[in-house]
């Protein structure tokens, strides 16, 4: 696919307290790409998402976003160079409505025209925050919480998106939508993905290639679709 | 039924102030989960900046010519004076042991509320500094009730600053920025909210408010002193703790409701235990329900 990469990981060590998480993982994401990283319970997924995007602290290694290491940059700095993070648990402000969750995505963009614009576009992905607009986002069902993260991180207008889990207790139909609009949000609007999931089938299916990670360290990285044929990944991930 | 008007009035004044103090504790405790217990010296330094601008505009004469422009001068320099000064005391002692235990940031608190007393004694010494009388001359009377201009300047003065700052809060990006980080720190830096600027502006934006209670509170007794912050401070603490910790609209409520305890207190039971009733109320909500008013149930308005 597209020439240069967006993202590369290049042997990233992370711990918390004495717990290693991340025992020099290195991993790569091309501009359009959608990439997926899947592992077991306690891999290190999170982790890794949470040392790109500054929350966690890397003890060795570097992370390097569109050519520059980005070790040194605070944390808040990195959705304005659109690098985007739907965490796991979805983590909606509970205690702020639907709309203001949303206008917060947009937090440091000035072009309140364009935003408005945008939110209207998140409605139609997600017809019911339209619904709940005024509701606190703490009151939404998981399902529509998940919605509303996916939209809110949208609204920062982000280039690269990380999607930690977003299948995470919903239903199948809904499950089924989020990956639509994730793919169309990469070829419509040439947003690049990377995709923690549990679910591998559905997590590959999206991808062009895929990470596996386990206990800390990546053990196998290929094509998605040499993923999904892998033997030995289809017992462990695919419950075969 | 005179006096019980009076009193009404008084509770107003009073129970305002509170409530303009006790917000400063609350947004602290909202956004980062400290109890200041400097802040009652943010009160107590606006009322000693407010004196020292007012004394200096006398000496150059401009206090006979234009009271209120002077006295609004003063108020809005010392509200941003204290504003900094809370940022410097956050950066100072607070910032650094962000990441250590509670206990430790609550014993810097302490420790600061110490230094910042005695440094206000040491610049201007032990004794009451006394605050220019001309304001509260002039006012209304109805039968024994009197309403000096001063009570009417400090409702509106009162009433504009807690107006204002619920727009704030409540209506404007920053405030939502504000709400968001008292929710959860990591999800706001994730879209782009600096949680050390909006930290350092939740502690300019309490101590102002205090700062300009400071001033209404030399201007109303006609006096302040270097130790006048922690009465008030731990009765403003109780309105917090009151409406619900953490809660802009039950510290708000929370104020009045010990400023009209306190002065029907005084009125009909004893003017002698004035101070205590405060006190009997913080142990009673800490007893009964400790989430305070506001607290859990009603969750609207927390940061
Ligand atoms: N805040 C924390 N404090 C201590 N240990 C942690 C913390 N967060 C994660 N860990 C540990 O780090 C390891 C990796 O956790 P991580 O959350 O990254 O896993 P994951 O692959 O995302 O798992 P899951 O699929 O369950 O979400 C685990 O052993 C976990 O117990
Ligand atoms: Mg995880």
């Amino acid at each position: 696919m597209a020439a240069s990469p967006i993202l590369e990981i290049n042997n990233v060590h992370a711990s918390y307290g004495n717990i290693k998480a991340l025992k020099g993982i290195s991993l790569k994401v091309m501009e359009g790409e959608i990439v997926s990283i899947i592992g077991a319970n306690g891999a290190g997924k999170s982790t890794a998402l949470m040392c790109i995007c500054g929350i966690v602290p890397v003890s060795e290694g570097d992370v390097r976003y569109q050519g520059a290491s980005i070790l040194q940059t605070a944390a808040e700095k990195l959705p304005i160079m659109g690098l985007c993070q739907v965490p796991e648990g979805r983590r909606i402000f509970p205690r702020l409505s639907v709309k203001e969750n949303l206008i917060l995505g947009a937090f440091y963009r000035r072009d309140n025209d364009e935003i408005d614009n945008d939110i209207e576009r998140v409605f139609s992905y997600f017809p019911v925050l339209k619904e709940r607009f005024d509701q606190h986002g703490g009151t939404l069902s998981g399902g529509e919480q998940q919605m509303l993260a996916i939209g809110r991180a949208l609204m920062s207008r982000p280039k690269l998106l990380l999607l930690d889990e977003p299948s995470l207790g919903l239903a199948p139909m809904i499950v089924q939508r989020i990956f639509e609009i994730i793919e169309e949000v990469n070829k419509k609007d040439g947003v690049t993905v990377l995709l923690v999931e549990q679910n591998a089938n559905l997590a590959l299916q999206s991808s062009v290639r895929g990470y596996v990670l386990e206990t800390g360290s990546v053990t196998m990285e290929d094509d998605a679709e040499l993923l999904l044929n892998n033997q030995e990944i289809r017992k462990a991930y695919l419950g075969e | 039924m005179d006096v019980f008007i009076q009193q009404v009035i008084n509770a107003l004044t009073l129970g305002g102030l509170y409530a303009l103090i006790a917000l400063g504790y609350t947004m602290v405790y909202g956004v980062i989960q400290l109890i200041n217990f400097a802040h009652g010296e943010f009160f107590a330094a606006g009322g000693y900046i407010g004196v020292l601008l007012l004394g200096v505009m006398g000496g150059m004469g401009y206090m006979e010519t234009h009271p209120w422009l002077c006295l609004s001068i003063s108020l809005v320099l010392t509200m941003a004076y204290c504003a900094f000064l809370a940022m410097g005391v956050e950066r100072i002692a607070y910032k650094p042991l962000r990441k250590q235990t509670r206990l430790a940031a609550l014993i810097s608190a302490l420790g600061m509320s110490i230094f910042l007393s005695n440094g206000m004694m040491l610049a201007r010494g032990p004794l009451d500094q006394p605050y220019p009388l001309q304001y509260s001359s002039g006012g209304f009377e109805f039968g024994l009730i009197t309403i000096n201009n001063l009570q009417i300047v400090i409702w509106v003065l009162t009433a504009v600053l807690l107006v204002g700052l619920n727009i704030l809060v409540f209506k404007t990006r920053i405030g939502m920025a504000m709400r968001a980080t008292a929710q959860d720190k990591v999800m706001s830096s994730l879209v782009a909210i600096s949680a050390n600027k909006i930290i350092a502006l939740t502690f300019a934006i309490g101590a102002g408010l205090a700062a300009a209670a400071g001033i209404m509170v030399g201007l109303y007794y006609g006096s302040v002193r270097y130790d006048m912050g922690f009465v008030p401070g731990i009765k403003a603490f109780a309105a917090a703790v009151l409406g619900g910790i953490g809660n802009i609209t039950g510290a708000m409520i929370g104020g009045f409701i010990i400023g009209t305890v306190e002065v029907f207190g005084a009125a009909y039971i004893s003017g002698e235990y004035k101070d205590v009733f405060a006190f009997i109320i913080l142990i009673a909500v800490l007893y009964f329900k400790p989430t305070g008013i506001m607290g859990e149930n009603i969750d609207d308005t927390r940061v």
